[in-house]
């Protein structure tokens, strides 16, 4: 197909630089410097959609992020997928690959067009609350169906072949924008040394001048800003972001903003070049020069294709020398829409009339019109359209002077396209992204930024000033202004602009254009296009009761999804207003949120994906794990040895030969990730009693004890061994997960309880490499690499520690223990760790010495009764529930933390959850961890739920299956039977017991 | 996204590097035994949902790991003070 609409000269374009693209599977041709958009009406394609709800055929309305149509599925190969892309906002390049995202199967024929023409009836608005939401057991049916017609685009199921980034800038002044407004302040603040940053979401800066005729200092409005653009460009204090939309104003002038950096030049970014990225800027001072939007009309058969934004239709003549139709009606309350007659008339192609809704209009624009033969319909208005897939005729009608009837007689226009315009919208979104609610102001007929905590300043279009003297000069005053602020300037002298004003005669509020019939019998007026929103679904609305606008606007779902109102709210907002016999500013607004435009999850995710998600945390013998195959388990960020399966093993059988060898010569564990923190002063010891529950006072140099730590409700939340290396200076350890929560946990008493303790605390978690030897060889095995520690088992005895040398590098050896055996902590400085590790591997060969990881570690200690924090615990149980009363010293002078917490009525109440033993019937059956706990397994549901199996395992020492969980009044019901019922239905039968089923005197880790 | 300035630092730094501790100014007991069980629990767990200005605890967590108070005002989030754990200087309005 050529490109029908395309004129021989004139625009940004270059005719040199053909591009072809497909679409729908079709291949088309354009030009370098052509959207996607401006490319397709370039050849003619009216239909690029279908709508969402009615599926009725949608064209292209609007030439920039407002157009609510053109949403599409960007991207050659399954994994360059880009969904919900405004084809008026992608750049064409050459090779694009693009579709429709709404329509299903296709966009000139499909089902649900079947289902649109009853639709009107059959979805309402409210539709989704009174039809979905029952029966729920449906909602999944529906949703696959309604979102495959509706098409809501797709993200692609590969991984992403680009890179995306971010950076992080401060700057003195963020500007937003680069249309006259934004460059006239960029220049400004420039000028004064301070560092500028100017982002605009086009593909070139200019904004509006990008399609305007009019002069600036005697010259065509592109050369000033050709001329601005090459002094900016020349200023390294300048960062200027084409393609870069400014998605998020937060709190305390933190600006996000998404630059496309590569989305122009092709399927996939070049080999060096991210694709896109997150600006994250922190600036002194804002200036919102966002402009204004055109406002449609409303009126019936408004979403036919060829009804198009007269602003739109004049940028696709002026910078595309694109001319989307043959003939032309114009329809319009304002002046400034007579430019898209002008332009029209330009290239030939027919006006047929404008409709003016006015009565009278004298201002410069209308003369010139009038002057060039073109006839204009005052006091009138198009309230309904022929055709079904492009317009075929406007019908117009005379209007009281109010705009809210039809008077006079119906006359038929027959034309193709029909531009529209009922004024202009200033572009508040960012505004209100921090809480500021935009004001209504009647004499712009529009809302404009409200009052703001921001240092913010706007310029120019947003504020309503649409002249464009006004918005150059404005725009200075804010860049100098906003500069000055930050601390620069004053300059001395100021450039001066000319421009012809334009006399423009006031334009008539005017939103919804009445029809013959009421609004709730009168053919579709479409509001939201993209959400296929009406005014009688707003005046239904209403008549439902949902008065205020937020609630409007939940009920007919207008604004909703990647639209954001652009297009559509105000008059939404208008038509509730009207319904309801208020003005529209008593009604009010909705807020806007971030992002103004959708954003992709490449961009938000930046380089924070694959390898570089989450940090990573190894222990320093983490390269002989790797090699003698161990699996490794998540623990917070560090990975930990899982267990180290041999060649044909289960894991089973990994866990029982680790397991037994342990309990019968010597295993070894990495035990590096424990937190570990020092802890110095003069009170240290006193801190340690406050912070533990148990005594502190007596503890002697050389000696380990372990303690409980409570938060103030009395319940445990973090336990571990603490030792006393010097009268001032303690080593705590707490649990892998828990360290970092410990250690702020401490800091804050420290800093705002009791700031007169002396004490500091610091992590030394990384400082030392920590491995445990454990089992009956293991005081054989140390031996053999000290020859300054004294072993005897007299001298250095369990729960003491001695310092010396180990495999020749000095060490901290802790003889403490997490499995019941004989076991030494051996702690070497983190850089000795592989070395000292593999000497113990060497000399423990001769005792068959046999790494162990995680998994084994759980089962050993729970064969010993012994609770992992966090999981047989989770923050509902004292000490007491644990059955680890002795580790509480209510004695202690000082009233620690949780000793009043775990003394409340509740705490001390008879029949709390208590952690017991629980063995199964069946020695072979390991109760599911998380089974829950019944007296009577045949009681109808809901049964009576007494607690849950915490941990559970197969024990290999006692040949048969162990397990602990929380009973109510557990600890008084020894030997009594509970049930705890399975999700197949099963039910497994379970004796209370003690939780210390092997070695209940500890005589194995005394000897 | 906040900017915070830490009095500990001398310097405004990025919100993610702080974690806020909630309402300041919860002292707690000297003599908890003496409390009963009603007001060790207001103690525990009962917090002002103000509206306006607000006294919190934040710590420099990534940075210096140091406690501090700030006055935030819950509507607008700008931070009207920041001030040292254990001062407590006067404001207008501020609801505690």
């Amino acid at each position: 197909m050529s490109q029908t609409n395309r004129l021989s000269s004139g625009g940004l374009i270059d005719r040199r630089k053909p591009l072809s693209f497909q679409y729908n599977g079709k291949q088309y041709q354009g030009y370098e410097g052509d959207t996607l958009a401006s490319a397709l009406l370039a050849n003619g394609v009216d239909i690029i959609g279908r709508s969402f709800k009615y599926s009725r055929p949608r064209g292209i309305v609007a030439a920039g992020a407002e157009e609510p149509n053109a949403v599409m599925q960007i991207g050659a190969s399954e994994a360059t997928q880009i969904p919900n892309v405004r084809a008026t906002q992608q750049a064409l390049y050459e090779g694009l690959v693009s579709s429709a995202t709404n329509g299903w199967p296709n966009v000139d024929f499909d089902v649900m067009s079947y289902v649109g023409k009853i639709g009107g009836k059959m979805m309402p608005p409210g539709f989704y609350y009174k039809t979905f939401m029952w029966p729920q057991t449906m909602w999944p049916t529906y949703e696959k169906y309604i979102r495959k017609a509706a098409g809501l685009g797709r993200s692609s199921t590969m991984k992403d072949p680009d890179q995306y980034d971010t950076l992080n800038h401060h700057c003195d002044v963020m500007i937003v924008g680069a249309g006259p407004t934004g460059l006239a302040a960029a220049r400004a603040a420039a000028a004064t040394g301070a560092r500028v940053i100017i982002a605009d979401e086009q593909e070139m800066f200019g904004g509006s001048l990008l399609s305007s005729r009019e002069l600036i200092n005697g010259k065509p409005a592109i050369d000033w800003v050709r001329t601005v653009v090459d002094e900016l460009s020349a200023n390294p204090d300048v960062v200027m972001l084409p393609r870069s939309t400014v998605n998020g104003y937060h709190d305390h002038n933190f600006v996000t903003i998404h630059e496309r950096r590569a989305d122009h030049i092709g399927d996939r970014a070049p080999v060096g070049m991210t694709r896109q990225r997150m600006h994250r800027v922190r600036a002194h001072w804002v200036v919102l020069a966002t402009g204004a939007q055109e406002r449609p009309l409303v009126f019936a058969h408004n979403d036919v294709p060829g009804v198009m934004l007269a602003s739109a239709v004049t940028t696709y003549i002026e910078r595309f020398g694109v001319v989307p139709g043959n003939e032309l009606v114009l329809m319009t309350s304002n002046d400034d829409a007579y430019l898209t007659a002008l332009s029209w008339a330009s290239t030939g192609r027919k006006v047929v009339a404008v409709v003016d809704s006015r009565a009278k209009a004298d201002g410069d624009l209308v003369k010139q019109v009038i002057d060039k033969g073109i006839r204009v319909i005052f006091g009138s208005a198009v309230y309904d359209v022929d055709g079904g897939t492009r317009v075929k005729a406007a019908r117009i009608s005379g209007l009281t002077a109010d705009g809210k009837k039809l008077t006079g007689k119906s006359e038929t226009l027959s034309c193709d396209t029909i531009a529209s315009s009922g004024g202009w919208s200033p572009v508040v979104h960012l505004s209100c992204h921090t809480g500021s609610r935009p004001v209504w102001d009647d004499n712009i007929i529009g809302f404009v930024p409200g009052e703001t905590q921001q240092k913010q300043l706007i310029a120019g279009g947003i504020r309503g000033h649409y002249d464009l003297l006004d918005c150059l000069t404005e725009g200075m005053n804010c860049g100098y202004v906003a500069a000055e602020r930050s601390g620069y300037g004053p300059v001395g002298k100021r450039p001066e602009y000319k421009v012809a004003r334009i006399r423009r005669s006031p334009a008539m509020p005017l939103f919804l254009v009445p029809h013959l019939k009421p609004i709730s019998q009168a053919p579709k007026q479409f509001v939201d296009l993209q959400n296929d929103v009406t005014s009688a679904g707003i005046e239904l609305a209403t008549r439902e009761g949902f008065e205020s606008i937020e609630h409007v606007k939940r009920y007919t779902a207008m604004g909703f999804g990647t639209d954001q109102g652009k297009l559509g709210n105000i008059n939404g907002m208008a038509i509730t207003a009207q319904v309801l016999g208020k003005s529209i500013a008593e009604t009010g607004t909705t807020v806007f949120r971030p992002n103004y435009t959708p954003i992709t999850f490449g961009a938000i995710a930046g380089r924070n994906c694959g390898e570089l998600f989450d940090a990573k945390r190894y222990s320093a013998m983490q390269p002989w794990h790797e090699e003698n195959g161990a699996l490794f388990e998540d623990v917070g960020q560090w990975k930990r040895p899982w267990y180290f399966p041999k060649s044909g093993e289960t894991m089973q059988q990994s866990l029982n030969r680790e397991v037994l060898a342990v309990r019968n010569s010597v295993g070894i564990l990495d035990a590096s990730t424990l937190g570990k923190i020092d802890i110095q002063g003069k009170d240290a010891r006193e801190f340690l009693a406050r912070v533990y529950t148990n005594a502190w006072a007596k503890l002697g140099v050389g000696k380990c004890r372990y303690g409980l730590m409570c938060k103030e409700d009395g319940m445990v939340f973090d336990d571990g061994v603490t030792s006393c290396l010097a009268e001032n200076h303690f080593l705590m350890t707490t649990t892998t997960g828990g360290a970092a929560r410990v250690l702020e946990w401490l800091e804050l008493y420290h800093q705002t309880e009791w700031p007169e303790l002396e004490v500091y605390m610091t992590s030394v978690t990384d400082h030392w490499a920590t491995m445990t030897i454990s089992g009956p060889n293991s005081r054989k095995l140390l031996a053999q690499l000290t020859d300054d520690i004294d072993l005897d088992k007299d001298t250095f005895k369990f729960m003491d520690w001695r310092p010396g040398t180990v495999a020749g590098v000095p060490a901290r050896v802790f003889r403490i223990s997490f499995t019941g055996e004989l076991s030494y902590e051996i702690n070497v400085s983190a850089n000795h760790g592989l070395q000292v590790w593999k000497k113990l591997m060497e000399v423990g060969k001769q005792y068959d010495i046999t790494p162990y990881g995680t998994e084994t570690m759980h089962v050993l200690r729970a064969e010993k009764g012994f609770i992992i924090v966090g999981q047989d615990t989770d923050s509902t149980l004292t000490p007491y529930d644990l059955g680890m009363g002795w580790a509480v010293a209510p004695t202690k002078p000082f009233s620690f933390i949780g000793k009043r917490g775990m003394a409340r009525e509740d705490a001390v109440k008879p029949n709390r959850k208590q952690l017991v033993g629980l063995m199964a019937k069946k020695p072979d059956v390991v109760i599911p961890e998380g089974s829950q706990a019944v007296a009577n397994p045949n009681q109808p549901i809901p049964m009576t739920m007494l607690g849950h199996i915490t941990s559970s395992y197969y024990s290999a020492t006692l040949g048969r299956s162990i397990a602990m969980g929380l009973i109510r009044g557990g600890l008084d019901r020894m030997g009594e039977t509970v049930y705890y019922p399975q999700a197949d239905g099963s039910v497994i039968e379970a004796e209370i017991c003690s939780p210390v089923f092997y070695d209940p005197k500890g005589d194995r880790q005394n000897v | 996204m906040l900017h915070i300035f830490c009095p500990h630092c001398g310097e405004y730094r990025e919100e993610e590097e702080f974690r806020c501790k909630g309402q300041a100014h919860i002292a707690r007991p000297l003599d908890p035994e003496a409390c009963s069980d009603e007001e060790w629990g207001h103690f525990m767990f009962f917090r002002q949902n103000t509206r306006g200005q607000h006294r919190e605890l934040w710590v420099h967590s990534t940075g210096c790991r140091k406690h501090f108070n700030v006055i935030r005002n819950t509507v607008t989030y700008e931070i009207e003070k920041v001030y040292l754990v254990g001062t407590k200087p006067e404001t207008e309005g501020a609801a505690s």
